[in-house]
């Protein structure tokens, strides 16, 4: 983001260049003045919080990418004399109801939630935001009719349009979950962008800019999008943990994946029944649930913080 | 105010019918990309082809529309505009029955538990609100910031579950093993299920669940409302005119900050009615939720698009209404 033109610095440098010689000092080989970024990333590295959030996120999200880093243990290979035996040294987290290794299980589980997560996310990030910079940025009839549909799409409450759509169809995989998240969650994004690019395609440097004859396509992507886009990253991180949640919540009505896939939904709706004699059948993909979503949204409202000038 | 309420209205009547329309668009790709639902409900078993034509027809798949994908099926969809509003009819259910009949039996136990829900959350949201942001950086401040975090980031079938086994199974056992207790309490309240028998106690528990999630919302909200308000120049001023704590802190700063709480408790009406698909279905609730989600996994597709259709209309109608009301409360906001 450091790549703002020279219209741009010449009126935004002045004041964040203000902050006073123990900022240059820390910054130290970059030698120029620090930008928002360049700020907001040190103050994350310093929040613990945003730290220790975003190690358990990396963490799970290695279990996704490359479960064998983690177990050995095949979670298919099932024997049900085996069958919900308690965790000991050898299996950490025990066997489940039919006698698979339950922690291979947990890892394995990683997947499907974070992949759809992180698809649905990308894809309303591109859409909504791409929709968002068009109603802003031209307003007028653009503007209308975008919003209009926004207001349609909002209408339609998540988890019931989900159910819908998921029950007629019947296919219920990694990708029309996907679908579905995306369809219905698109016009956040595209709303938070919509009004942060209205409020910033009247400031001085965007005109200045356009004195200057940039063409619309530069305006929107140089000058505008850069400044406007801080608020969709914090709450794409935030949607991220509330993806991870809907693709369990889906799950565990009974419309999201099915039993031979494996997730972390599916372990708990399986075993919610034998929470009174092996309650760590319950717990553990409990815990790993509501650690992701807690970390995505530690991580959004650090972020938020971090890159809000006003919280300085 | 007058203008903008019938603007409002105006932009009522198209948001109503794009809504239903997506709805109907995403049933009808449904259809048209996976086959007749219909067969579904034969599992793997092959069904007599007069059958399948038969049920088929009186679902209204029959439409040979619903065999071309990507087709809007503008006709379909002027059909069911008809039966809801003309004929006020959602459809019907395999054995017969009409939806609306369904959605009257079941409603009053979903009305119960939102009543329950809603005044949890605004009860106990706005008192932690409250007390969180009179005392800003407070003990009781911390506390209610990190314990709504960690509320708003617990899925609600993940509290659900625990609830249902801590509270009603383990700790109701206790209590039913005691024989001072009266049974409403040991056996109702504290009851894992919905029971017939207690109707209000049983839907206690259910409902503080349905709210958790809003009420951790109406607390920041309250909180970063109040916070805001008790620096402005008007309760300055209050303070200097000498009036008392209590009145400056009840009139002047609380009615001012509870505008954009009770608007959200409003829109909230319409997220906890889907919430309660999740709750009832956990605490057994036989309510519109539970039958929601029975439909679904039974594959009555019917039922479930006929009995989201008038949710949507409720939740639209809620979200008109609290529009309105948003307009009569706050003077300072002038709608041309």
């Amino acid at each position: 983001m450091s790549d703002l033109t020279s219209a741009g610095t010449a009126v935004g440098g002045a004041p964040v260049g203000g902050d006073g010689p123990s900022t240059e000092a820390t910054t130290g080989g970059e030698g120029r003045s620090a930008s928002l970024w360049a700020d907001a990333r040190r103050q994350l590295l310093r929040d613990p919080i945003f730290v220790i959030a975003f190690i358990y996120v990396l963490v799970v999200g290695s279990m996704a990418a490359f479960p064998k880093l983690w177990t050995s243990q095949d979670p298919r290979s099932c024997n049900t004399d085996r069958s919900r035996i308690s965790p000991s040294g050898e299996h950490p987290f025990g066997f489940d109801i039919l006698g698979c290794d339950y922690y291979a299980h947990a890892i394995y589980g990683a997947r499907p939630s974070m992949v759809i997560a992180v698809m649905a996310t990308s894809g309303i990030v591109l859409f909504g935001g791409t929709l968002g910079l068009l109603a802003g940025y031209y307003g007028g009839w653009v503007d209308t009719i975008i919003s209009r549909v926004m207001d349609i799409f909002f209408s339609l409450p998540f988890l019931l349009g989900a159910i819908v759509f998921l029950t007629v169809i019947k296919r219920q995989n990694i990708w029309t979950i996907t679908g579905v998240l995306f369809l219905l969650a698109w016009p956040t994004i595209a709303r938070i962008i919509r009004g942060s690019v209205i409020s910033s395609k009247d400031l001085d440097y965007v005109q200045a800019a356009k004195a200057v004859g940039a063409r619309n396509s530069r305006l929107m992507f140089r000058h505008i999008l850069p400044n406007a886009i801080a608020p969709m990253l914090v709450y794409a991180t935030i949607v991220l943990g509330s993806f991870v949640a809907a693709e369990a919540t889906l799950t565990f009505l009974g419309v999201g994946l099915q039993p031979p896939a494996q997730s972390w939904g599916i372990m708990i709706s399986t075993h919610q029944v034998y929470f009174l004699e092996d309650p760590w059948l319950l717990l553990f993909p409990c815990g790993l649930l509501v650690g992701t979503v807690l970390s995505f949204i530690l991580m959004g409202d650090a972020l938020r913080d971090a890159l809000d000038p006003k919280f300085r | 105010m007058g203008r903008y309420v019938i603007r409002r209205l105006l932009q009522f009547i198209p948001t109503v019918l794009g809504t239903m329309f997506l709805l109907h668009y995403m049933t009808a790709l449904a259809i048209q990309f996976s086959g007749n639902p219909v067969r579904a409900l034969f599992g793997d078993r092959t069904p007599p082809p007069a059958l399948l034509q038969a049920i088929t027809e009186r679902l209204g798949y029959g439409d040979p529309c619903l065999d071309q994908r990507g087709n809007p099926c503008f006709g379909l969809f002027a059909d069911r505009l008809q039966n809801i509003f003309f004929h006020f009819d959602f459809g019907i259910n395999l054995r017969q029955r009409e939806v609306t009949d369904l959605v009257a039996d079941a409603i009053p136990f979903t009305l119960k538990l939102l009543v329950i829900a809603i005044l949890f959350e605004a009860v106990v949201g706005i008192a932690a609100g409250v007390l969180a942001g009179l005392r800003g950086g407070s003990f009781a401040d911390y506390l209610v910031k990190i314990s709504t975090v960690f509320v708003i980031s617990v899925p609600i079938f993940v509290l659900g579950v625990v609830v249902r086994e801590f509270v009603g199974v383990k700790f109701g056992n206790v209590l039913r093993g005691q024989d001072w207790i009266p049974d409403v309490i040991s056996s109702g309240m504290f009851s894992p299920v919905f029971k017939p028998d207690y109707p209000m106690a049983s839907l206690i528990i259910p409902g503080m669940v349905l709210g958790a999630t809003s009420l951790a919302v109406t607390a920041r909200l309250t909180r970063t409302s109040i916070m805001e308000n008790i620096r402005a120049d008007y309760v300055r001023t209050a303070r200097a005119k000498g009036l008392t704590n209590k009145r400056v802190i009840g009139v002047h700063t609380l009615r001012n900050s509870l505008i954009p709480v009770i608007t959200f408790l409003g829109v909230d009406i319409g997220a906890a009615m889907a919430g309660a698909v999740v709750t009832e279905t956990i605490f057994n609730v036989p309510g519109i939720g539970r039958l929601v989600t029975m439909s679904a996994r039974t594959g009555e597709s019917s039922v479930v698009v006929g009995v989201v259709t008038m949710l949507v209309l409720v939740v639209l109608v809620a979200n008109l209404l609290v529009d309105l009301l948003y307009a009569v409360l706050d003077p300072r906001i002038r709608y041309e």
